[in-house]
């Protein structure tokens, strides 16, 4: 037996809280007393009374912290002192009680949170880099909502998550589903084994809901902004989240979905599936195919994934939907067979970016005379958007539209009021619309959309698609169900219901030159 | 990241509220953010920072470290004029950055007449505003001479101060006794009644006050505010605690060493006034707070101090220049009769405490003074805890008990502040902005914004220049 001591000078610490670590102390492996006192006279002569009197401390003063204990050797006693500080340090770092406020900052929020691996950001673009940056360092993975982010702040945060392995998503990557969980404008979808890679914030939402209304299900869907495909930024993060996938045992499918990147950007993807050996279902908007699994649509995209998943091939789904688009061409005869003469033109109403661009490539060929105010595939740059002409299809997410006023997808005001208006406009035959579900979208969008689509039937046929499930907050099917009560078709892909629309305008178009 | 997708999502979201909301939904953890925008500084200073970061943390941690270890100890009385660095007959010192008579504020300028008649320089008011306006003596900021002054904060040459040493690395700090409440030169009154009082003050109660610390050796101060903190002081507004652990330390040394009615006399001074232990726990800020300056690259603030006009503060980093903006006007609770009309801006070095992380850093401790900050304990809490924010270290001796013993928020960072928008909470007492009222209410207030925007510009522009 040995006994040891310590004087810890100038520090104070309630005696309850000194009791509590030498009882603690007391008990630790070869450890046969131990005390942990202020050095105050009595406190002395207690230690005296139970051996634990060290020379030392003789001359201590009230103010000093003395540690005692007797030990089986030298080693037992130091680790015991050592563990006494460690334990009166820690006294002072447990948590705080309740009415906690709420953290100020990503490093108080970290404090706050133990734990916390993800960053969702979505203050103005102009602050939103230097807390992403924050939330870079303190390693946190990053979904960046906010767009107006500078791109050389994009690149030097994609830069620096890439080297710390940390998933940077955005800026202007307005959804992603992690782990499950919805991030942004996410629907809700059932986890599986179809992961996403998407550079197209509503194609991966229009992915992910048909994967889950075919029954399949999510592993991880991974947005990385528009820009990432872009030259300057070289797809980064595209290919950041494309080889976590390819290293996910969970995903066994990947989709990749983005509108056509840089060239130089698309060789670097193409190399980087090449080397994956699980199957991978690009679908890059407007390009031609260059592979057996390369999607056209976004429907077929997730078509082939959920097959490529059940160990099926994209042969299979080719037919289904080429057999389906045929079937599209004679539900075209109805509708079309009841407009009054003249009326022979489309009008699309978008609230997805990505669901205007695929509609125009889409159509593009099929019906002449297509024009947009963010033009793809063969159409033409419209004059004026408020105005629309020919076949018109517009994006109302456009700056144009969303300066000083929600999304489309939260605030369906203006829709509503062009799709009066359109009715209105005696060449309109169709009026396309898309109908986005999930988290951070409209609540009740029927009940928006309802009374305008009513009052457009029967002048005009109304076509629409609806992005969302069954689990969504929204639920599709009530939504689907009151928006067919008010006369709207409704279809079960963007696509399909751009196919539809294109189908009427034609036959009016063939109607109109006989 | 096969890390994130193995582990469970815990979100920190920071913008729109539903995002975290639907996070909560899914059944994963959120925790929001209270988000503001940064204080508008130069970009070109953010950028700057940015790069130098880790450099900054390195010197930071240095000087927190400082901060921490430091080890404030009464150890003497002495006449300001014998021991306090660079003082001369005709040197005053104030509160404050520097500042001139023309711009010092009314109680500032009534405790540099009190302090010229106390000192036989002048015989009337009317004298001694004459020869403060000429020029016949001259100003300066007690934190220039390793001193601090609560409210007008004037320090004059015949004044005893404390004499505190800071044992773990040699500095020292000094700062006079405590007048009282009521009407006392710190508020800026100079009616015969102070000037008795600072007499006697000089006659009786120095040279008791000095054989008994001789006596016991000296006091450790670090013990009593720790101890204090744990019996509802924050050492700036409330003080009571440390006031009597400071009489419980010397009243038997006064007894033994001085003639029983001085002793007694003495002894009832201090027990008659709750704020005697305030001119002790300020100088244990300031000598512990000094040791830490001088540090090329911390961005850590070492004085933050007030004039009645200016708000001022310094960095360990930047020596010692001023960083100064216009000091605001306390929300306080007034004493009957008074209104926010009467009130002086922020005036005093006691928000030295603060900057030790004392003061308001710590008002969770202090449930008696919670009026002063909303009326619930839990408004106290939620101003101790945001300090955290703002902070490079928790004190490991200071702590709050109502947060399990966390220690306190120490060592206020200007890119934290500025960069997250949290200014300093501070706890204070205000002065009548009239010369000779007095004590006219207590309250509370953030540090003003300004001077935390030139001093992180200047701290950057520093940096940028080091480097080129």
């Amino acid at each position: 037996m040995i006994a040891k001591g310590r004087i810890v000078k100038g520090a104070y610490f309630d005696s309850v809280a000194l009791m509590t670590v030498g009882k603690e102390i007391g008990r630790a492996e070869g450890v046969d007393d131990a005390a942990v006192v202020m050095g105050t006279a009595e406190n002395r002569a207690i230690l005296d009374a139970s051996g634990l009197l060290m020379p030392e401390f003789a001359s201590s003063a009230a103010t000093d912290l003395l540690i005692a204990v007797r030990a089986r050797d030298e080693a037992a006693a130091e680790a015991a002192i050592e563990a006494t500080t460690a334990l009166l340090a820690q006294s002072g770092r447990r948590r705080e009680g309740g009415g906690q406020p709420r953290p100020r900052s990503i490093g108080g929020a970290v404090d706050a949170l133990p734990g916390a691996n993800l960053a969702l950001i979505s203050i103005a673009g102009r602050y939103a880099g230097a807390e992403a940056m924050a939330a870079i360092d303190a390693g946190l993975h990053v979904m960046l909502f906010s767009d107006n982010v500078p791109l050389e702040t994009e690149i030097e945060l994609k830069r620096r998550a890439a080297a710390k392995g940390l998933l940077m998503m955005g800026p202007d990557c307005g959804t992603a589903i992690i782990n499950g969980v919805p991030l942004g404008f996410a629907n809700v979808v059932p986890r599986g084994d179809i992961g996403i890679v998407a550079a197209a914030g509503t194609g991966l939402q229009e992915v992910s809901c048909i994967i889950a209304n075919e029954g399949g299900g999510v592993s991880q869907a991974i947005g990385t902004g528009g820009r990432d495909v872009k030259r300057e930024v070289g797809g980064v993060m595209f290919l950041q989240a494309l080889r976590a996938l390819a290293a996910d045992d969970a995903t066994r499918v990947i989709v990749l979905v983005a509108k056509p990147p840089h060239p130089e950007v698309l060789a670097k993807i193409r190399a980087a599936v090449a080397a994956i050996d699980k199957p991978v279902i690009p679908l890059f908007l407007g390009a031609p195919a260059a592979g057996p699994d390369d999607a056209a649509t976004l429907e077929e995209a997730a078509l082939l994934a959920v097959a490529r998943a059940a160990g099926g091939d994209p042969a299979g789904v080719r037919e289904r939907l080429r057999r389906r688009d045929e079937e599209i061409a004679g539900m075209a005869r109805g509708p079309a067979a009841k407009l009054s003469p003249g009326r022979r033109r489309l009008r699309g109403l978008f609230s997805g970016g990505t669901f205007a661009a695929e509609a125009q490539i889409l159509l593009s060929g099929v019906i002449p005379d297509i024009v947009s105010n963010a033009p793809a595939g063969g159409a033409q740059l419209m004059r004026d958007s408020l105005r629309s002409e020919k076949n018109t299809i517009v994006d109302l997410g456009e700056d144009e539209f969303t300066v000083g006023r929600p999304h489309p997808m939260i605030d369906y005001s203006l829709r509503t009021a062009r799709i009066a208006r359109e009715a209105d406009d005696p060449e309109t035959a169709v009026i396309l619309l898309d109908v986005v579900l999930g988290h951070g979208s409209h609540p009740d969008p029927a009940s928006e959309l309802r009374d305008a689509i009513a009052g457009a039937c029967g002048r005009v046929a109304v076509v629409c698609s609806i992005t969302g499930t069954e689990g969504d907050p929204q639920r599709r099917g009530d939504v689907a169900r009151r928006l067919e009560a008010a006369g709207a078709v409704v279809m079960p892909s963007n696509a399909a219901a751009a196919r539809l629309a294109g189908a009427i305008v034609r036959i009016r178009e063939e109607g109109g030159s006989r | 990241m096969s890390d994130l997708f193995a582990d469970e999502l815990k979100v920190i979201n920071l913008g729109l509220e539903s995002f975290g909301r639907s996070v909560v939904a899914a059944g994963a953890a959120a925790v929001q953010v209270d988000w503001r925008p940064p204080m508008d500084v130069a970009p070109a200073a953010t950028e700057t920072l940015r790069r130098h970061a880790a450099a900054i943390e390195a010197a930071n941690a240095r000087a927190a470290k400082i901060i921490l270890a430091g080890m404030p100890r009464l150890v003497d009385l002495q006449r300001a004029i014998d021991v306090v660095p660079g003082m001369r007959p005709d040197l005053f010192l104030h509160a404050g950055p520097p500042i001139e008579w023309a711009r010092m504020c009314g109680p500032m300028r009534g405790a540099v007449i009190g302090g010229l008649i106390y000192e036989g320089k002048a015989a009337t008011s009317e004298e001694a505003e004459r020869l403060a306006a000429s020029g016949g003596v001259d100003f300066a900021p007690c934190h220039e001479h390793a001193a601090v002054g609560p409210m007008a904060g004037v320090v004059t040459p015949s004044m005893p101060v404390f004499v505190l040493k800071n044992e773990e690395f040699g500095n020292h700090a000094y700062c006079t006794m405590n007048e009282g409440l009521g009407r006392v030169l710190r508020y800026g009154a100079f009616g015969p009644e102070v000037i008795a009082r600072l007499r006697w003050m000089e006659s009786e109660l120095y040279p008791v006050l000095q054989r008994a610390v001789a006596a016991v050796g000296g006091v450790d101060l670090k013990n009593i505010i720790a101890q204090a903190l744990h019996m509802g002081d924050e050492v700036h507004n409330r003080n009571r605690a440390a006031t009597s652990l400071l009489f419980r330390a010397l009243a038997p040394a006064v007894l033994r060493t001085s003639e029983p009615d001085a002793a007694a006399r003495a002894l009832e001074f201090i027990d008659g006034n709750d704020h005697f232990f305030l001119n002790l726990s300020m100088p244990a800020c300031k000598a512990t707070l000094d040791a830490a300056r001088d540090i090329p690259g911390s961005s850590l603030v070492v004085v933050m101090s007030r004039n009645g006009t200016d708000f001022g503060i310094q960095l360990a980093g930047t020596g010692g220049e001023w960083f100064t903006g216009p000091a605001d006007v306390p929300d306080a609770l007034f004493f009957p009769g008074y209104t926010k009309a009467d009130a002086n801006p922020d005036i005093g070095d006691s928000s030295i405490t603060e900057t030790n992380g004392l003061g308001g850093f710590a008002i969770a401790a202090s449930p008696a003074i919670v009026q002063f900050v909303g009326g619930s304990a839990s408004d106290a809490l939620d101003y101790t805890l945001s300090m955290y924010e703002i902070t490079a270290a928790e004190n490991t001796v200071y702590q709050i008990p109502a947060l399990d013993f966390r220690g306190t928020p120490t060592g206020i960072d200007v890119v934290k502040v500025v960069e997250r928008n949290i200014l300093p909470f501070i706890d204070t007492g205000v002065a009548h902005r009239e010369p000779g009222v007095g004590q006219v209410g207590a309250g509370v207030l953030s540090a003003s914004a300004e001077p935390f925007r030139l001093a992180y510009e200047a701290f950057a522009q520093r940096l940028k220049d080091r480097q080129d």
